[in-house]
């Protein structure tokens, strides 16, 4: 029987941490593109923030959780040898490369269509990370740009660069798809 | 201001992060750069229709209920009006589950909380007029007896008057859609009821103190029986109950 200070400990937790459930999720079937996969992540990511609650200190939450979230889905990604390696924070070849290469249909003809979400998240789902997670938290999960920088440890400038790209990426990759439609 | 630093700017300023300032300077970009103002309306555009979509995804409840299983669980204390409501949502979220692991888990505890329960409202029965004895006598080999033939095993029963509890009778009492016995003892004016069943388990299980409307209850297992006793008297002063009870049975045993 645990002692009376986890019980109380896991009930502040629970009352800290649970609300997010969905905001977590969401993230790692982003992340993960895999709806069982990204069950045991958030398991194990709620089962790591409760052993870590104790040096807690604030001053957020939501992030502090995702930050826990991208460290197990980096070790998934780690474990899933064949596919691209984990989220780098290093900048890659894609995050140097100009933005204007990005949106090469002329912007001003261009009115997207609504889509249904599922083609939307298909639309999201194939963007390169590391600009995948920072939209997602951006756009998706609320994030503020600080927030953002503290669950991914990088500078708010690149979150800001990183979010540029990948919002013209998505743009790119939704209207090539309408393009082809025609 | 460059077109490169505005085609990174003009999202700060569609997310309205950017202050007073830089937003002027991005805005005054915007406004005379007919290529800026094209990605600038894109951009709101696509944020607009992406913001009217679902792309959130909600966790199953059987991940929920993982969570939950996986947290240390509050058994021990008082229950509240919250905690009771808690117990009704995760009745909820576990009636909605197919998968089996947790539910078996989450089902195991509510069967103690019931019994639990049976063993309060027992005692409180108990305490009415004419209900608390079947047998009356402060003499143990008067009660021991008494019990033999009406169940399969009967209880120990053990005289604690010398240590400050007061054997009071025997009873004949149903907990769990059986018969089981209690025995009577009095604390001053306070009644301890101990309730004796059989259990297939013979390991022991060390005492364990649960509250539940008000009362104590001291919940342990021995040599194939689970012992429940209950009392509004403190809850030290019934650990110290069981513990003279415990000590007088091994002695019973060895001696
Ligand atoms: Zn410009």
């Amino acid at each position: 029987m645990p002692a009376t200070d986890d019980v109380q400990k896991a009930q502040r937790f629970r009352e800290a941490a649970l609300p997010y459930l969905d905001d977590v999720y969401t993230l790692a079937r982003y992340l993960l593109r895999d709806a069982s996969d990204a069950e045991d992540a958030v398991q194990e990511c709620y089962l790591r923030a409760l052993k870590h609650f104790d040096s807690y200190r604030g001053p957020a939450m939501k992030p502090w959780l995702f930050a826990i979230l991208r460290n197990v889905c980096n070790a998934e990604y780690a474990r899933r040898a064949h596919r691209p390696s984990a989220i780098e924070d290093t900048p890659g070849a894609a995050e140097q490369t100009p933005l204007w290469q990005e949106s090469e249909v002329s912007p001003e003809t261009e009115v997207l269509r609504s889509r249904d979400a599922g083609a939307i998240r298909k639309l999201i789902d194939a963007l390169a990370e590391p600009f995948k997670e920072t939209f997602v938290l951006r756009e998706i999960n609320n994030l503020s740009y600080r927030e953002i920088a503290e669950a991914v440890g990088v500078p708010v400038g690149t979150v800001m660069s990183r979010l540029a790209r990948a919002r013209a990426m998505l743009r790119a990759a939704w209207t090539a798809e309408e393009e082809q439609a025609k | 201001m460059t077109c490169d630093e505005a085609r990174i700017l003009l999202h700060a300023l569609l997310d309205n992060e950017l202050d007073a300032g830089h937003a002027r300077e991005v805005e005054a970009h915007i406004a005379s750069c007919s290529d800026c103002t094209a990605e600038f309306a894109a951009q709101r555009e696509m944020q607009r229709v992406l913001a009217d979509t679902n792309l959130r995804y909600t966790a199953p409840a059987s991940l929920r209920a993982r969570i939950e299983t996986s947290l240390p669980q509050a058994q021990h204390q008082q229950p509240t009006r919250r905690s009771v409501l808690r117990g009704f949502a995760m009745g909820s979220a576990v009636s909605a589950l197919a998968a089996s692991g947790v539910v078996a888990v989450v089902l195991r505890q509510d069967d103690q909380q019931r019994i639990l329960s049976e063993v309060v409202s027992a005692h409180l029965r108990s305490l009415q007029a004419g209900h608390l004895t079947d047998v009356v006598s402060t003499d143990q080999h008067t009660v021991k007896p008494w019990f033999n033939g009406k169940l399969d095993v009967a209880p120990p029963v053990i005289d604690l008057t010398a240590q400050g509890f007061t054997l009071v009778g025997g009873r004949l009492d149903y907990i769990d859609a059986r018969a089981i016995g209690a025995v009577v003892y009095k604390r001053r004016q306070h009644v301890i009821n101990l309730f004796v069943s059989q259990t297939s388990s013979t390991e022991h299980r060390p005492p364990k103190t649960q509250t539940m409307q008000g009362f104590n209850c001291r919940r342990w297992g021995d040599r194939g029986l689970n012992f429940w006793a209950v009392s509004d008297i403190g809850a030290d002063e019934l650990a110290e109950f069981v513990d003279k009870l415990e000590a007088a049975m091994k002695a019973n045993v060895e001696g």
